[in-house]
């Protein structure tokens, strides 16, 4: 069966897998990495979102052939309890989730913008996260807490 | 390559006893586990009556508090230990939390109608009420005090005086309480409450950020195989044949049939979704529903309808006098689905003489019932435990999920997970029903409103029927139960103001179309948005300022308060709708509603701002004001979170949403064909919560949601003076009401 090599938060994990098209988002919760959720398999909901070389991705959307050499990042790779993300701390700090299904593509779209624009403004946040549903409608909090994280209000 | 990531999470997070597992909460954010002894919880009381169903004096002078109402992401994993810790008298960090088992929590029945502060946790306050009592006795006989010189406080019992006190632990010893719910408990005096009231953060919060929760789609056992489970092209369509040869090349793959219940079983979840994809099935053609183009006409003329006079409020006014306007109007609601961000997932694991189902359900205990006749189990082998799925809003597939895991693992004798696909949840989640009402009514110049009718066209909830009809079950030919359960969606047909003669009929329909169940608020954002609209339709007849009209009519205190308090918000003009805008490119207008929430609950009034483009018939709700009083408030920031949410998920539903369907199955199977709110929608929102300490605690997840559709509404026909009756306001509609008022 073909082995893939794949660069997930910062180690490299052998992936046997005889589909070359398998998901990465499949790959990824395979190896116990569940923050990373599935909601359509489609690419219209950026449940999956993780980071590929730090652009968001939508992992539903990307293939294991594809995300071989690529430095994969999951919610879990992002921070920890003892040292979160800016963007992990802001959301606790703002409770944005309520179910928190959408939460993790959420938080991975907004490390992503932030690490293009220092301190983008409300609409570029909007628009980076536009692909983002949420159902339980956290949008308001979600770009708070992105506020916060990128230092431009409490 | 699957089993050990899954075995080292398992063995991480979970502890297994006996074949049974529970997971629950600490209050420091972290979860952590409890092991149970099998199935039945024999340990456990778990009569609803009892005080120790619902508190646990651990040894080391924490508490366990058992919940039978689950947290959906809607904060009760927060306020029922405020509740609890406030009353008993310990601090909150002390407080241990398990929710929705079988096992191990008392039936308080479904998390459903904003019951989970009002009811549910307010028998937690009287089971704690009735503890403290309890426990403040057993420190007089201690200390050879009266009762009444002792307080609860800090998890022990001390004197007012000063001096030591004896912890909870030390007072109860290794017994159990053994006492009833006492109604006449005394509770605490809110005006001395340290915890009930702040906006502590939810437990599960911190996790969701971190990566560590566990969802219901997360969870796995030791030898778990995945599923997906193929629904007939055609609703009602039945299984012909099975081609078996066309998922041979997938390794691993079973085909499991049972009647027309078809599945697909593998040791990994990709592997499940190719052979889903792959296996050839040839189903019987059907084609039961109806045309949706017709689908008004079709529920007036259904000829199963029974009429029912639910409201009747004064005497029509007779004569009637002169110079009085006349309105009459038909409001649709359409279909709509839960829309749940996950498809639905439910783990279960069912043994020869005994069944555990992990799942998202929001009656698990509800449930029990139903999933031990389908398996052919007594009911005390079934257990059911709650695990925090993807937010559901009613019932959506997560008891459908979990009845398919409980199949194949019967069939396959393995633990089993299943896992829809977004197609499998947006065209089989069970819907929102279509409603249909026609208001007709009459004013005064001054504002009076004479006459009041409505009719409205709705699906009857069978009698006695706790849960709904659940897919596999049916598909599969077991023991299933039968009826609609659309929930309570008969009520806010009938004004909140005074009016000489007040009349609602139901015209009941045996049947739905696509098979409902309660969402959100059920049937009350359709019933608000008509009877909202329709005062509005009122006031412009009257030529009375919308928001004045409402005054003039309404005599609720509260509710007065919050009508002031929106026109505060809005800064609102007083004048008559529609404004002056209705002619330019872009329209802006603003609107308003009042709910009193099934006219016994929380009051609500909501003031909206809508920009109308129109040239493409969009519109932009700009901005949401929103005064609330459920009365006591627990947590605020939950509250809001509630508020805000129930806001915008009703914002998305009134402007976008509608199940589409051809006369054998949902066509809206995707986010594209059924879109909902993106962040471009989103306006600013304002909320304003009023605190009544010393009333009763109402829900906050719901009353929001209904005022949305009428204010929505009603600021368009302020922008331009086309009044829209129909739901979703598409931009077709839109464009469409636009030039016929043109016209």
């Amino acid at each position: 069966m073909p082995s893939y090599d794949l660069r997930v938060n910062g180690s490299v994990r052998q992936v046997d897998s005889s589909d070359a098209d398998k998901p990465l988002l499949y790959v990824l919760r395979g190896l116990g990495l569940m923050a990373t959720k599935f909601g359509c398999g489609l690419g219209q909901c950026g449940a999956c979102t993780v980071l590929a070389d730090g652009a968001a991705v939508q992992s539903c959307q990307m293939t294991i052939a594809d995300a071989q050499g690529k430095a994969i990042t999951t919610l879990e790779g992002l921070g920890s309890a003892s040292k979160p993300h800016p963007v992990q701390a802001a959301f606790i700090e703002h409770q944005v989730p309520q179910c928190g299904y959408c939460t993790s593509g959420m938080i991975m779209s907004a490390a992503a913008l932030l690490s293009q624009k220092q301190k983008p403004s409300e609409d570029e946040i909007r628009s980076a996260l536009e692909v983002n549903l949420c159902r339980c409608g956290s949008h308001i909090r979600v770009v708070n807490a992105v506020m916060a994280a990128s230092g431009q209000r409490g | 390559m699957n089993a050990p990531a899954e075995k080292i999470r398992f063995s991480r997070r979970m502890v297994v006893k006996g074949g049974a597992l529970i997971v629950g909460f600490a209050l420091t954010g972290r979860q952590t586990s409890v092991s149970a002894q099998g199935v039945a919880g024999a340990s456990r009381r778990l009569d609803a009556r009892e005080v120790d169903a619902f508190l646990a004096v651990n040894e080391d002078g924490s508490v366990t508090v058992y919940c039978g109402k689950v947290d959906l992401g809607q904060g009760l994993r927060i306020a029922i230990p405020q509740i609890a810790a406030e009353e008993l008298g310990i601090g909150i960090e002390r407080i241990r939390y398990i929710e929705g088992d079988t096992a191990l929590t008392p039936n308080q029945g479904r998390t459903s109608g904003s019951t989970g502060i009002q009811r549910g946790g307010m028998q937690i306050r009287q089971a704690a009420a009735t503890a403290r009592k309890a426990l403040v006795d057993l420190a007089a006989q201690r200390l050879n005090l009266k009762p009444e010189d002792l307080i609860a406080t800090d998890g022990e019992v001390r004197p007012k005086a000063g001096g030591a006190g004896i912890g909870f632990a030390s007072l109860l010893g290794d017994r159990q309480f053994n006492l009833k719910l006492d109604p006449n408990a005394p509770l605490k005096d809110p005006a001395g409450y340290t915890i009930v009231g702040k906006s502590l953060p939810r437990p599960d919060v911190a996790a969701k950020c971190l990566g560590t929760a566990t969802y219901v789609h997360d969870f796995a056992l030791p030898g778990m195989q995945h599923a997906r489970v193929i629904r007939p092209p055609a609703i009602g369509a039945t299984l012909v044949s099975v081609d078996e040869d066309s998922v041979k090349r997938l390794p691993g793959v079973k085909v499991v049939r049972i009647n027309s219940f078809l599945a697909v079983v593998a040791d990994d979840e990709w592997t499940a979704v190719r052979a889903a994809r792959d296996l050839r099935a040839q189903w019987s053609e059907a084609s039961v529903l109806p045309a949706q183009d017709k689908l008004v006409e079709t529920l007036r003329t259904d000829p199963g309808i029974t009429d029912q006079t639910i409201v009747t409020k004064g005497t029509p006014v007779s004569p009637q006098p002169q110079n009085i306007k006349t309105v009459a109007a038909s409001y649709f609601w359409p279909m709509q689905s839960h829309a749940s961000l996950g498809p639905s997932c439910a783990v279960a694991d069912v043994r020869a003489d005994e069944a555990t189902v992990w799942t998202a359900s929001q009656g698990t205990h509800d449930n029990r019932a139903t999933f031990a006749r389908f398996l052919g189990l007594p009911e005390d082998k079934v257990r059911l435990i709650y695990l925090e799925g993807s937010g559901c809003y009613g019932m959506n597939g997560h008891e459908d999920a979990a009845a398919d895991a409980a199949i194949l693992s019967q069939a396959v004798g393995r633990p089993v997970r299943v896992q829809w696909s977004r197609a499998d949840e947006h065209g089989w989640d069970p819907k929102g029903p279509p409603q249909l009402l026609d208001i007709a009514g009459a004013v005064d110049a001054d504002g009076r409103i004479l006459d009041w009718r409505t009719e409205m066209w709705i699906p009857q909830t069978t009698k006695g029927l706790l849960n709904i009809p659940l897919l596999g079950p049916q598909a599969a030919g077991l023991d299933n139960i039968v009826g609609l359960n659309p929930g309570l969606i008969s009520q806010n047909g009938d004004p909140p103001y005074a009016a000489d003669h007040i009349q609602v009929v139901v015209h009941w329909l045996k049947e739905a179309p696509l098979r409902p169940a309660p969402l959100r608020s059920p049937g009350k954002p359709a019933n608000c948005f008509a009877v909202e609209s329709f005062t509005d339709e009122l006031a412009a007849a009257a030529g009375i300022d919308p928001l004045e009209f409402r005054l003039r009519g309404l005599k609720n205190p509260r509710g007065i308060e919050l009508v002031k308090r929106v026109a505060t918000m809005m800064k609102w003009q007083t004048r008559p709708s529609p404004g002056a805008d209705a002619k330019a490119a872009v329209a802006r207008g603003r609107g308003m509603s009042y709910v009193h929430y099934k006219h016994s609950e929380t009051f609500v009034a909501m003031g909206m701002e809508v920009a109308v483009e129109r040239a493409s018939g969009s519109i932009k709700v700009e901005r949401v004001c929103c005064a609330h009083d459920c009365g006591q408030i627990i947590n605020p920031d939950g509250v809001r979170a509630q508020i805000e949410g129930g806001i915008l998920q009703t914002i998305s539903r009134v402007l976008l949403e509608e199940v589409k369907f051809d006369r054998s199955h949902v066509l809206s199977v995707d986010w594209s064909s059924y879109p909902i709110l993106r962040f471009s929608g989103v306006p600013k929102l304002e909320i304003d919560l009023v605190d009544r300490p010393n009333q009763p605690p109402f829900g906050a997840g719901e009353a929001s949601c209904t005022a949305v559709g009428a204010a929505l509404a009603n600021a368009v026909y302020d922008a331009t003076g086309v009044r829209l009756r129909t739901v979703p306001f598409t931009p077709e509609r839109v464009r469409a009401a636009l030039n016929s008022k043109a016209s």
